[in-house]
């Protein structure tokens, strides 16, 4: 991998950080990062990768740009409004970072397609909106052994954690299952502060971005929450995984998604 | 007393179950760890706090 002059000045503030440097700018470079969702979190998320020279930044998402997105939404503009998220998030990367490759899964996730989709990335960021796809994503994760972060912002708040296959619990260790729906609260009413939903989008790009790297301490084992209300960050340790667990467990119940088509399917954003 | 999230509180005696529904969690969203262990959801009925347990719980939500 050759580093062009373009480069050296664009990644100038990489490289005299010594735990990424030009050895590390290389691996972004041929990293290859998967978000679904290009929504509140994947904005955030795309847009540091992209910035970042991450080599291969895939998007999957199946929605079109609504005006009602744009409040936190940010890689979307009010011009875009009625055109597919993948497209207008392409774009704004096209103009961020031409190192960055794109490519585009204008379809929505599901038990049918995610493994193939995943198999050609090397950490996946989960941005989407409903319990069904993060739980979709995650059991897709520990079938296909993917590491990836999870994260989920309702309001003011949000948690993330990085799953790493065989180095600490997957997210239905923690939960169990789809949480039932909450019939007293929709999308809309619920809410959600755009700025807030930026900085756990974020946090999910340093995940992905030290993974690649291999520096630093991943939220394994660990869950954050974030407070944007009262301003707090707090720190939950859950290093062990649940030997009983229905995916990642000893006898794992999930063997195959279609084992489990039933759990995923549904919409909603909570 | 039982410590939760490193807060001591006078719960031993109730189980998983009665103490989540004190506090203002949903309980269908929320991961459980005693003592290390994640503790099922099909367990917070059974499970009952002694005297020395550390607890963490934490609330998860599903936007994005």
């Amino acid at each position: 991998m050759v580093i062009t002059e373009e480069m050296a000045e664009r990644y100038s503030r990489h490289f005299v950080l010594k735990e990424i440097g030009v050895s590390g700018q290389k691996k972004l470079l041929q990293a290859k990062v998967l978000v679904i969702g290009a929504g509140g979190l994947g904005s955030a998320a795309l847009m540091y990768l992209a910035a970042a020279g991450t080599g291969v930044v895939g998007i999957a998402d199946f929605d079109k740009v609504s005006l009602s997105n744009l409040q936190r939404q940010v890689i979307h503009g009010s011009g875009d409004v009625g055109v597919d998220k993948t497209l207008s998030a392409e774009k704004f990367i096209s103009r961020l970072n031409p190192d960055v490759r794109v490519i585009l899964h204008n379809a929505k996730m599901t038990v049918d397609n995610i493994q193939s989709v995943i198999s050609g990335y090397d950490f996946i960021l989960d941005c989407t909106d409903s319990f069904e796809s993060k739980f979709l994503i995650n059991d897709a994760c520990v079938l296909s052994k993917k590491p990836y972060s999870h994260a989920g912002i309702v309001c003011f708040e949000g948690q993330i954690m990085t799953y790493v296959p065989g180095k600490g619990p997957c997210l239905r260790c923690l939960l169990g299952g789809v949480p039932p729906r909450d019939g007293s609260i929709t999308c809309s009413s619920a809410g959600v502060l755009g700025a807030a939903a930026g900085v756990m989008g974020s946090l999910q790009a340093i995940e992905a971005v030290k993974y690649i790297l291999g520096i630093g301490d991943l939220l394994v084992g660990r869950i954050l929450r974030f407070d944007a209300l009262k301003m707090q960050f707090s720190e939950f340790d859950f290093p062990k995984s649940d030997s009983g667990c229905a995916v990642c467990g000893a006898n794992p119940k999930i063997r195959s998604l279609a084992d489990n088509r039933a759990e995923y399917e549904g919409t909603g954003c909570m | 007393m039982v410590k939760v999230n490193g807060v001591q509180l006078n719960i031993d005696g109730k189980t998983i179950a009665e103490y989540i529904k004190t506090i203002q969690y949903d309980i269908r969203r929320i991961a459980v760890e005693r003592n290390g262990n994640i503790v099922p959801k099909s367990e917070y009925d059974n499970v009952v706090l002694k005297e020395g347990d550390s607890l963490e719980v934490v609330g998860f939500v599903g936007g994005g």
